[in-house]
């Protein structure tokens, strides 16, 4: 097997270092992923508050959302949920919208249908 | 100057408690521990001690604020038993894994059902894979000078485990006894400051305890738990070298009562032990050769010393104070692992279990005496009648 042997790792699973969930890429796990759809964005930053793993990419100079860390984003979906834009637009169409319509902000799109 | 004082075995505890003064005691009340942790409360009622005792909602609790307190880097307590031990369960393990050198007073008692809140040890058989290192205890003395050692054993840099100190439910936590009691500065000195090497509240060098462990090294933390094992019963020695040396008595991996001699011995673990010295004590003076071997460490049980200290014995008898249901002939735990520990050493002589004593039924000197005749008997014929018997047990 390779990888670091029992004697020289921390004991208990303990993690010394802070700050390192960065290099577990768990965008592996993900099933499905978070996609922009045709609403605007607001930037108001409900997603990026909420997202709990620190995957809302912004730009902080101008204030801006700008879209998703794939290496680091599971694919939960809470985004989406929070979006207050979302919610306008399942308001505006009076039903109840599948959550990869297009007319979204946030759309969340099952990983296997997804097509750039 | 120690000084000797009239205390019952739970008292003795909390007078330990005292003396260590630690950071941190979660506890949650329950019969027969409950006057250790009252007592306890008095102390820091009465300012005898700066700890933060935090009274949980249940032992599930008690345990996770341990945990939580250690892993910040506290010297942490705690006391439980029976059912109050099986509701930490699942936090038992993990303080293990976690690393946790907590120490907690086991107050030896039957788990329920039906209800029962006397003596056996169901309880801390229970507990035998969950990682901590167990000490069993005769008496309050021995529950009290073990205390204060599992707080060296538990914090130990090799070791890091938590420890459970047992002693009997009731009667020896509420047996009034001789109890010296060494004096505070001593007892201080002995146990020393906790100096945690990886402490959440260092916020220097911040730090994860208790991450997700997958495949890819659970396994690995599994093993340090056992090199953590192999290095404690050295650790144990160690310890009660240096507190022989500063409080003048003798501590081992198990005692031997005029075994080195013997021809058969019973092995009897926690109070029972007391009973059986008196018994071994009347028939050597009938001149039967019979001696008493008392388990002091269970977990890590140590194997090889104990086929050395009773190889040369024609016969030898367990007592458990529990079973194993369902367990090889239905036989206690103590046994099993005895059984066990002896084959794989190449000691082979007649050997018997007898469960007894189960949910706090008294234990008297002609019942073990009773198991000292038929290890005589079969010393004589080189087989035992019964490889298990139920002691007493209404037919
Ligand atoms: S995507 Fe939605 S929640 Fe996120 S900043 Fe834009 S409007 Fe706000
Ligand atoms: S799907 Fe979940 S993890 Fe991914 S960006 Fe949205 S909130 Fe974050």
């Amino acid at each position: 097997m390779s990888g670091t042997g029992w004697k020289d790792i921390p004991i208990g699973g303990m993690i010394l270092e802070a700050g390192n969930a960065v290099e577990y890429l768990t965008g592996g796990w993900r099933a499905f992923r978070p996609v922009r759809g045709e609403a605007d964005c607001t930037h108001c930053f409900q997603c990026w508050l909420f997202c709990p793993d620190s995957s809302i990419l912004v730009d902080t100079e101008n204030e801006k959302m700008i879209g998703f860390d794939l290496d680091h984003c599971k694919g939960c979906g809470i985004c989406a949920s929070v979006c207050p834009v979302n919610s306008r637009v399942i308001r505006k169409a009076g039903e109840e919208l599948a959550k990869d319509d297009a007319r979204l902000c946030i759309r969340i799109v099952e990983e296997g249908k997804f097509q750039e | 100057m120690s000084t000797f004082e009239a205390l019952a075995g739970n008292e003795a505890v909390a007078t330990a408690m005292r003396q260590i003064n630690p950071d941190l005691v979660a506890a949650y009340p329950i019969t027969p521990q409950t006057s250790t942790v009252q007592k306890f409360a008095d102390f820091v009622s009465d300012g005898l001690v700066d700890t933060e005792f935090v009274c949980v909602e249940s032992e599930h609790s008690a345990m996770s604020a341990c945990v939580g307190a250690s892993a910040a880097g506290a010297r942490v307590m705690t006391a439980t038993a029976a059912n109050g031990l099986a509701l930490m369960w699942e936090i038992v393990y993990i303080a293990a894994s976690n690393r946790c050198p907590i120490v907690m007073s086991l107050v030896n008692r039957a788990l329920s059902g039906p209800i029962n809140i006397h003596c056996d040890h169901s309880d801390v058989m229970g507990m035998r894979d969950a990682g901590w290192i167990i000490l069993f205890s005769e008496s309050g003395q021995e529950a009290y000078d073990n205390l204060i050692q599992a707080v060296r054993i538990a914090e130990h840099p090799d070791v890091l485990l938590p420890v459970a100190v047992c002693q009997d439910g009731f009667i020896t936590s509420h047996g009034m006894e001789r109890v010296e009691v060494y004096d505070d500065p001593d007892v201080k000195a002995f146990v020393g400051q906790f100096k945690p090497q990886w402490s959440l509240l260092d916020l220097e060098n911040p730090k994860t305890y208790g991450p997700l462990d997958f495949y890819d090294y659970y396994y690995e933390h599994k093993r340090q738990q056992v090199d953590a094992m192999e290095h404690a019963q050295g650790v144990i020695m160690e310890v009660a070298k240096e507190f022989n040396a500063k409080f003048g008595r003798d501590y081992g991996l198990f005692e031997s009562y005029r075994v080195e001699d013997a021809d058969v011995a019973v092995v009897a673990a926690n109070s029972t032990a007391g009973t059986a010295k008196v018994v071994v004590d009347q028939l050597r003076g009938d001149g039967l050769k019979v001696g008493l071997l008392k388990p002091r460490l269970f977990r890590p049980f140590p194997a090889k010393e104990l086929a050395d200290a009773l190889g040369h014995l024609k016969a030898v008898a367990v007592m458990d104070r529990s079973i194993s249901f369902g367990a090889m002939e239905n036989a206690g735990p103590l046994f099993l692992e005895l059984a066990a520990a002896l084959a794989l050493h190449g000691v082979q002589m007649p050997m018997a279990d007898y469960v007894y004593g189960l949910g706090g039924r008294d234990i008297l000197p002609g019942e073990i005496e009773s198991v000292y005749r038929d290890m005589l008997h079969a010393a004589e014929t080189g087989q035992v009648e019964q490889m298990v018997t139920y002691l007493s047990v209404r037919e």
